[in-house]
């Protein structure tokens, strides 16, 4: 089981959260023009990678805040968590990790 | 084309039969023939499918004994039927309300009710029925919604009172927090053994001249001006005119590697097996309403499943949290199984699509195509996929159970919604 750092309550356990997908999407702005690609490309198509990945939590049964994470998807390992208006987290480097996501 | 004798009488000695069981039986079965060869991958094939799972297995039968097509390999970076296909929960049916749901899953219901036979190799498909149990006036009316339309597109499909439920189920609560107050039954929907499935498609397709070849992982997809020519594996390169992926959980990472994204997302879907007791449900149950189903394996042990994580991950583990959520309505429909043991636990990881219904596609690479998208109930599916996937590889085009599934509905608009019927029954 996780132990989740919320950044707003700390450390709490992983039934408070809920995950909600790929993070850093931003919503389009000129929307009357867009085509049915560009919608579909924005609202379906994920990334769903085998490796790090940033995404979106909410503190559901907690604060009901949103905030992000970066999470290996291999290992269910979170490198960090922050608030949605701070900047993007840099990816561990290789040396931290092998190719599998294993601290080495 | 018609064979000569002596190798007539060659399959006819492979062959699994009552004879052959007993010839065998003479050595104290120590001289079985392997069921499938394990040849070094050749430098090119007609057609390469990722994945050596039941439904990429399944397709390169198919490929091999209607299309015409047997120069044909199947790359598996583990072992046959590692995936999916071994820690799925082996339910069978085709309830689904929309048409194109019917289409495919009832396809291979129809495919399911001879396979055995067609494959000389026993899949133990049990069609024992399949029994989904409505909790509140919402499910009732999505049964008779759904039961309906699946009457209307020819399946099988009958709504039961709760003393029929009773009658069929003694030992279920139906005063439970929820009580049960009606049923979906498909009499044709059950089960089947997911391991035999595989290899007796691996069995088929190998004597058909399939190669297949065992831990050999794709590593890359070579894509030359926007055609496929073949795949990187650990074993070196190996050259394809066609390239099917039938890679389930890591569709994701092999459409990255040909350079295009999916709508998909995966998730761990977790499975339990309770220590082996006697026959007491003869059927498969499942509750959407209170998320849980339940059936009885031949070797006695209660098959329980539910939910699946609701965070992205490929570890095959799940959460803990979820194995509660599962017991919990578990017991509180069948109060006696609070005292069975869980023997084991694991998870798969599913493909899902907003929609919770499958890829069956051509793709943005010219001659790669891509079967996926099954998320939480893709080995019901088995021998509709293989097929409808192998016809379609062979004409260059998707063939009329296919083409609905295409991956350009995401952009059209035209989603196959099966949330209601799929997104907790698998």
């Amino acid at each position: 089981m996780f132990i989740i750092n919320c950044p707003y309550c700390g450390d709490r356990d992983q039934t408070e959260f809920s995950c909600h997908g790929e993070a850093h999407i931003p919503r389009p702005t000129e929307t009357a023009q867009m085509s049915d690609d560009a919608w579909g490309n924005y609202v379906f198509f994920r990334t769903n990678p085998k490796g790090y990945h940033r995404e979106r939590w909410l503190h559901t049964h907690g604060c009901r805040r949103w905030f992000n994470a970066l999470r290996h998807t291999v290992t269910d390992e979170f490198v960090t968590t922050y608030k949605i208006e701070d900047p993007r987290p840099p990816l561990p480097t290789e040396s931290q990790t092998s190719s599998d996501g294993r601290q080495s | 084309m018609p064979q000569a004798n002596p190798l007539f009488f060659d399959d006819l000695m492979k062959a699994y039969s009552l004879f052959s069981l007993a010839r065998n039986a003479m050595s104290y079965h120590r001289n079985w023939q392997r069921a499938w060869r394990s040849p070094d991958p050749k430098s090119s094939y007609d057609v390469v499918i990722i994945g050596g799972g039941g439904h990429g297995l399944a397709t390169a039968y198919y490929l091999a004994t209607q299309c015409g097509i047997s120069n044909v390999a199947v790359i598996e970076k583990g072992w046959l039927g590692g995936g999916n296909t071994g820690r799925n929960t082996t339910i069978v049916r085709s309830n689904y309300l929309l048409d194109a749901s019917a289409g495919i899953y009832e396809h291979a219901v129809k495919l399911w009710e001879g396979l055995s036979q067609e494959l000389n190799y026993n899949v133990m498909f049990s069609q024992r029925g399949l029994l989904h149990l409505a909790h509140s006036v919402h499910d009732m009316q999505e049964i008779g919604r759904r039961g309906n339309a699946i009457y209307l597109n020819g399946i099988d499909s009958e709504f039961l009172t709760p003393a029929q439920v009773k009658e069929m189920l003694p030992i279920i609560n139906m005063n439970c927090r929820y009580p049960v107050m009606g049923g979906l039954l498909q009499k044709r929907g059950g089960t089947a053994r997911h391991d035999a499935v595989a290899w007796g498609y691996a069995r088929g397709a190998d004597a058909a001249g399939v190669d297949i070849i065992q831990n050999c992982e794709v590593t890359g997809v070579r894509v030359e001006n926007n055609t496929v020519t073949g795949v990187e594996t650990s074993r070196g390169f190996i050259g394809a005119n066609k390239v099917g992926s039938v890679a389930a959980g890591h569709s994701s990472v092999i459409a990255e590697m040909a350079g295009f994204k999916l709508p998909l997302e995966c998730y761990p879907l977790q499975a339990l097996v309770s220590e082996p007791i006697k026959p007491i449900i003869d059927c498969v149950v499942m509750s959407n309403g209170i998320h849980v189903y339940v059936s009885q394996s031949d070797k006695g042990e209660l098959v329980v499943g539910s939910g699946s994580d609701a965070y992205n991950s490929y570890s095959q583990r799940g959460s803990f949290d979820l194995i509660e959520h599962t017991v919990g309505p578990l017991c509180e429909l069948f109060p006696l199984f609070s005292r069975l043991r869980m023997l084991r636990q694991w998870a798969g990881i599913v493909d899902v699509t907003v929609d919770r219904s499958p890829i069956l596609s051509k793709t943005p690479v010219k001659n790669l195509y891509f079967n996926c998208g099954w998320g939480t109930g893709g080995f019901k599916a088995t021998p509709g996929s293989g097929h409808a996937f192998a016809h379609s590889i062979a004409a260059g085009e998707m063939n009329n159970i296919a083409a609905p599934f295409s991956i350009d509905r995401f952009n059209s608009g035209a989603l196959i919604d099966e949330g209601a019927a799929a997104a907790v029954a698998h």
